[in-house]
């Protein structure tokens, strides 16, 4: 077998042999049992709760866990932003990185704060290190906890009983930090160490190549950056050319581990929530579902990156690596359309390759996996985002089998499916009416105003964000919006998006993206929770079957196609079929 | 489910008052109750104004005629989808119409008022002439007519009907066993019963009404349902919006009524046009089986039921009980005590005076007596029999014929009274023979557990339904019986109370409980049961308390409820998954229609080769129309239920309707591309 096939089959099967183990210790976490961390981390908890007077056994309704998520958000955003355009006279700058504008510092602030990491600014240039490391990589590790802690408070919920407690939320949140992220990150960022990676608080280095010239080479606090940022599906790079560039990424063993990390969390949380409700066949389903909906998105981007670009053959170059534009050779097409894949269907959005200079077909399942959102997910939000689809399914499967609709004993009522279809509905809305808006302005070639300035500081008309021309300019602007609305992170680059427009426009989205489908399957679940437990007969839908997994699968790829489907008409399809 | 009447599906009044309704139902007032169907007459509205602005002379929208039939079609798709709900509408009117005239139709002998008096003038009215405060009499045989209080007399009443007790019941004039109820039959004697209630205003009539009355509440799996299809409407108002723009940077100008039949086309129109017909053919089904549901709810409700009470007497056994062995008494020739048997059961024309002459297999009339009397039956007695000659035959009730054997100075035989032990514990009942006041035997009466009950409950098992049998029996007998059945649990030596208990235990649990009832007493039981059925002949407080009235009396109907609720819910999941999945084909359709023009690249994504942009929308929508009245029979009818487990249940149909969904337009579509590209 190839051997870049055979390390994306290794990659992949790594994490599913690391997140057995994993999954089955964060369900011990969440339900309180002893863990071989309480040792270490348990005095440190235990003092964190006891400065902030918080008392672990008193029990939050599920409103009560959003308020406490809702505040608590607050105060990191306003945080972040403090950090964001005080970072000029704010120690640990040894580069002189200057303050972001308020728009640019809106845009990071929302979008490390919802674990999108969207980055409109370049980390060597945009932020100074006590902003890299007290600023983002505090929120790249909270908003991890936050998904993860929401998805705890669901699986609490999805428990055989009638209850309006829900344990607490400051306890799931700080153990997802302590218990699980910390130690992993440390293994995490001790493998970038011995491979190279940065390390240090020292300024830029300078340097002479073989050729004479002096360069500068931005370094800094790399290595733990770059673990919390994939183990927490953030995605955000301390570098603007993310985990492409040498320094983030020296290595296939780097690339390797990176790949690992963020699908590893996704994975596990699946099968942390079988452990914890002791339904480990409902977890096989749910992973299942998830995988054969990433495999078929990643098997046909390998294909397509595989057999280059039929444009080159046609002048007669061969290209025997495959399309290899915007790829690092060390990585191939093989890995890095491995790394696509996985790095949208999980909001991590982190890139080892540049998206743009993919296939058309390549593109369009970039976008597919940002459209469905929950082929795994983000760490945490995945799970919710899927659990929205399964609602949705138990619904239609319910009627199917001629009984109202349950899920695991609850009956599923007109309450819960407005809530469903709010937050079913707000990802096409967004990313739609996003584009819309977007694609509207150009096709006028509207002028911009203060919302696009130019470098010269006069204003542009619209059509100057377009790198492309037609469909692969509107493939951007669609990428960018759905990049935002799934909280994923990536770019198509080549859109010109470091302007209040963009900025502004993204971080709205960014903040309802994130919070909405937090806020929906948790009042679901809590709503589900309060309601009388129904046991199971011959007559219920089975939720932990393969038919069942088929029509989640099915109502995913319906719901997703239908929305988007004549927006990928206009964008990669139509430039697939022009090819 | 065995069809209680022949009616097809579409009868010429009904359809032509439907088709009427049709068009009365397009008042917008009307059409907002149903999101889907009201942004389809919005639709509509837009394309009959960009008819007329095509005829006063704009030409950027395609030719009048093009734009007129997307018109037409629309308005046919709103037609459609009245028409099934109007159909729906008719079906059951029709039907309440029919049950309010066989009930006017039995007969009553109404006592004449005279001055302040009734004077014993009988007349035969209908019973629904009846009116509060009149006074009918019964005799023996005759069955009454409506419910009452008995004012003189005293009767034995087969109540077995309603409170599936086989033994007769006494009901005198004062005190609490004076009331009567519709639908019983009096055994022996003769009473005067005053009318408790009004006719039109009898529970059973309110609830006739509600079923024809169009204001019908939306249940709360409808309004689940409407949600979600609103919402599915709502992300093609966001699509088709947001297309616009799109369409706009990729310069291709998309006319208005190809939005428009996009939209429609998308738009779950299919369940959306058919869900209220469904809702109204499901109380209508139940219906037809003779049961007035009082909300859909109450038949949404019937299909996710988990446990059955059901009464042992006309459920489970045969109502009545049978003769299955005669004992005759120590040193009693077998043949004298048959024939003493037979002769005391020559007159006895109740069921159980049938089964011994049966079992004896003896023509009475191949005895030759002379100058015979009959002694009938009375709630004296207790004992039936004949007198000839000098000789005086009697069977009864053990207690009483103990009486009289003592009473005349006799011995009552040892053998016969341990025989009586026996039969009284293994859940029978015995008559004891007497022949001049000396004992001959005893009679065994036994319940008959129906043939085929036992598959019945085996088709419950397997929908996931337990059953519950409940009886007066001693718990030797009710487990003698259960077993024999195959019901899962049973209440022996049941008083309401225990069933009360029963229900509440059984909700504890989370689990829905039916319960079928009919005395005053059943009333909190049937009140605390998710779904109470209550017997058309029963207490108006049982009928006040139940959610549903069976007009047959048949406690079997508990089954047939729960496939009924079954199919309604299957119905809708059905064919709401068909409605999205055909979206597939029709975005096949539609979507390079749009953009062939402007990107030629995209006929790639025409993989059903339709001929050309404008026929691919017309077939579109034109699918989208047809599929409502093709679908109607589906709706009235209802899926076919079929208890073979949830998962293969769900495998069926998502095969069936989801993949036939896919699958089924791609083919009509083509076709009706044919046929329309023949006139372009």
């Amino acid at each position: 077998m190839n051997t870049e096939l055979l390390g994306v089959i290794v990659m992949f099967l790594g994490t599913l042999l690391l997140a057995l183990p994993l999954g089955k210790y964060i369900a011990k976490v969440y339900a309180g049992e002893h863990v071989w961390t309480d040792l270490i981390f348990g005095p440190v908890e235990k003092m964190f709760f006891k400065v902030s007077h918080i008392d672990v056994r008193r029990e939050m309704t599920w409103q009560q866990h959003l308020v406490a998520m809702l505040t608590i958000n607050l105060i990191w955003f306003l945080w972040a932003m403090f950090c964001l355009v005080n970072q000029n006279w704010l120690p640990l700058n040894p580069d002189h990185i200057a303050a972001q504008t308020p728009d640019q510092a809106f845009n990071t602030a929302i979008s490390f704060l919802v674990n999108c990491n969207l980055q409109h600014y370049s980390g060597e240039s945009g932020a100074s290190y006590f902003t890299q490391v007290y600023g983002l990589m505090f929120l790249q590790f909270v908003s991890a906890g936050t998904g993860m802690a929401a998805a705890a408070v669901v699986f609490n919920a999805l428990r055989e009983r009638t209850t309006d407690k829900l344990g607490n939320f400051y306890n799931y949140f700080l153990k997802s930090c302590t218990r699980i992220l910390l130690p992993i990150c440390i293994v995490i960022a001790t493998v970038h160490i011995f491979e190279g990676t940065p390390m240090t608080f020292k300024g830029m280095d300078t340097m002479v190549t073989m050729q004479g010239d002096t360069v500068h080479v931005s370094r800094g606090p790399v290595a733990p950056f770059v673990a919390i940022k994939h183990l927490g599906t953030n995605g955000g790079g301390f570098f603007g050319a993310n985990s492409a560039h040498p320094l983030e990424n020296p290595s296939y063993l780097t690339n390797m581990v990176q790949m690992i990390a963020q699908v590893l969390i996704p994975f596990a949380m699946v099968f942390a929530m079988g452990f914890y409700l002791r339904r480990k066949k409902l977890a096989w389903v749910i992973w299942s579902v998830m995988t054969i909906g990433f495999l078929a998105l990643v098997i046909p981007t390998i294909n397509a990156e595989v057999h280059g670009n039929p444009e080159i053959s046609k002048m007669g170059i061969s290209q025997p690596l495959g399309n290899m534009e915007g790829k690092e050779v060390r990585f191939g097409a093989r890995a890095s359309a491995y790394w696509s894949i996985a790095t949208t269907v999980i909001s991590t959005g982190s890139v080892n390759s540049m998206h743009d200079s993919f296939m058309p077909l390549s593109g369009m399942n970039m976008l597919l996996g940002m459209m469905v959102n929950s082929f795994y997910g983000g760490v945490g939000v995945g799970f919710l985002n899927f659990y929205v689809y399964l609602i949705l399914a138990v619904f239609i499967g319910g009627l199917m089998v001629g009984r109202t609709p349950e899920f695991l004993g609850k009956k599923v009522e007109a309450k819960e499916m407005k809530i469903a279809m709010i937050v079913a509905l707000l990802h096409p809305f967004l990313i739609l009416a996003g584009t819309a808006i977007a694609s509207h302005l150009a096709a006028h070639d509207t002028p911009m105003g203060w919302w696009m300035m130019g470098a010269d500081g006069k204003p542009l008309h619209a059509t100057a964000w377009l790198n492309n021309p037609r469909y692969h300019g509107f493939s951007e602007m669609l990428y960018e919006y759905t990049s935002a609305s799934a909280n994923n992170g990536s770019g198509f680059e080549g859109l010109g998006d470091n302007n209040p427009f963009w900025n502004i426009s993204t971080g709205i989205i960014l903040i309802l993206s994130r919070f909405v489908p937090i806020i929906g399957p948790v009042a679901i679940a809590g709503l589900l929770a309060g309601k009388k437990y129904i046991p199971e007969s011959a007559g219920t839908l089975k939720p932990d079957t393969a038919t069942f997994g088929l029509l989640i699968l099915a109502v995913k790829i319906i719901i997703a196609a239908l929305a988007f489907f004549p927006a990928l008409a206009l964008g990669p399809i139509a430039e697939w079929l022009s090819l | 489910m065995k069809k209680t009447n022949g009616k097809s599906l579409f009868e010429w009044p009904l359809i032509k008052e439907a088709v009427g309704q049709s068009f009365i139902k397009l008042n917008p007032a009307v059409q907002f109750r149903n999101p889907v169907m009201f942004t389809v007459e919005i639709g509509t509205i837009i394309m009959l104004i960009v008819c007329i602005w095509v005829l006063s002379g704009e030409n950027s929208q395609g030719s009048f005629i093009y734009n007129f039939i997307v018109f037409v079609v629309l308005l046919f798709t709103l037609l459609f989808a009245n028409f099934a709900e109007a159909l729906a509408e008719a079906r059951g009117k029709a039907q309440a119409a029919s049950l309010r005239k066989t009930r006017e139709e039995t007969p009553a002998k109404k006592v004449e008022l005279m001055g302040e008096i009734f004077m014993n003038e009988v007349h035969i009215v209908p019973s629904s002439s009846l009116k509060k405060g009149d006074i009918f009499v019964c005799d023996a045989g005759d069955i009454v007519p409506t419910d009452g209080e008995i004012v003189q007399g005293i009767a034995t009443i087969d109540e077995s009907a309603i409170t599936g007790e086989s033994a007769p019941v006494i009901r005198e004039a004062g005190g609490d066993k004076s009331s009567v109820t519709g639908g019983t039959k009096v055994l022996s004697d003769h009473i005067k019963v005053k009318v408790t209630t009004d006719p039109g205003e009898s529970f059973l009539d309110k609830m006739i009404a509600l079923v024809e009355g169009a204001s019908r509440q939306k249940t709360p799996n409808e309004i689940a349902l409407t949600i979600l299809l609103a919402g599915f409407t709502l992300v093609f108002v966001i699509v088709c919006v947001t297309l616009h723009p799109f369409a706009a940077y990729a310069g291709t100008p998309i006319p208005i009524a190809a939005y428009i039949s996009l939209f429609v086309c998308l738009i779950p129109t299919t369940i959306g046009g058919l869900l209220s017909a469904i809702g109204i053919s499901g109380m209508d089904r139940a219906l037809r089986a003779n049961v007035i549901a009082k909300s859909g709810k109450a038949v949404e409700t019937a299909g996710d039921l988990d446990t059955l009470l059901l009464d042992k007497t006309g459920t489970i056994t045969i109502g009545n009980r049978k003769a299955t062995n005669f004992y005759p008494a120590h040193g009693i020739d077998h043949k004298h005590f048959t024939q003493c048997v037979v002769l005391s059961s020559f007159a006895d024309e109740t069921p159980e005076g049938k089964s011994i002459i049966e079992l004896a297999g003896v023509n009475p009339l191949s005895y030759q007596v002379r100058d015979p009397r009959f002694i009938k039956f009375t709630a004296e007695t207790r004992s039936s029999g004949i007198d000839y000659e000098d000789i005086r035959i009697r069977k009864g009730a053990y207690d009483a014929m103990r009486n009289n054997v003592l009473k005349a100075g006799n011995h009552f035989p040892d053998d016969i009274r341990h025989k009586v032990d026996d039969i009284s514990s293994n859940g029978g009942t015995p008559l004891v023979v007497t022949e001049n006041d000396v004992v001959l035997g005893v009679i065994e009466l036994q319940d008959i557990i129906k043939t085929g009950i036992q598959e019945r409950f085996e088709r419950l098992r397997k929908m996931g339904v337990k059953t519950v049998m409940v009886t007066g029996d001693n718990p030797l007998t009710a487990k003698y019986i259960a077993e024999k059945a195959g019901v899962d649990d049973y209440i022996a030596e049941a008083k309401p109370e225990d069933k009360l208990a029963y229900i509440r235990k059984e909700q504890q649990k989370g689990k829905l409980v039916a319960m079928m009832g009919d005395g005053t007493n059943d009333a909190p039981a049937l009140a605390q049961a998710d779904v109470g059925v209550a017997m058309n002949s029963g207490t108006s407080a049982a009928k006040e308390a139940g959610n549903m009235v069976d007009l047959d009396n048949d406690p079997t109907k508990l089954i047939e409820i729960v496939e009924i609720g079954k199919q309604l819910l299957m119905t809708r999941g059905t064919l709401t998954t068909f409605s999205i999945a055909n979206d597939v084909a029709k975005y096949f359709a539609i979507v390079p229609a749009l953009f062939i023009v402007a990107i030629p690249a995209l006929q790639g994504l025409n993989i059903m080769n339709l001929h050309s942009p404008q026929s691919a929308i017309l077939s579109a929508v034109i699918f989208n129309a047809i599929i409502i009245p093709l679908l109607i029979p589906l709706a009235l009818r209802g899926v076919a239920y079929k208890p073979i487990g949830a998962s293969a249940l769900l495998r069926r149909n998502l095969l069936v309707y989801g993949l036939g969904g896919i699958l089924v337009p791609f083919i009509g579509i083509k076709l009706i591309d044919i046929i329309v590209a023949l006139f372009m």
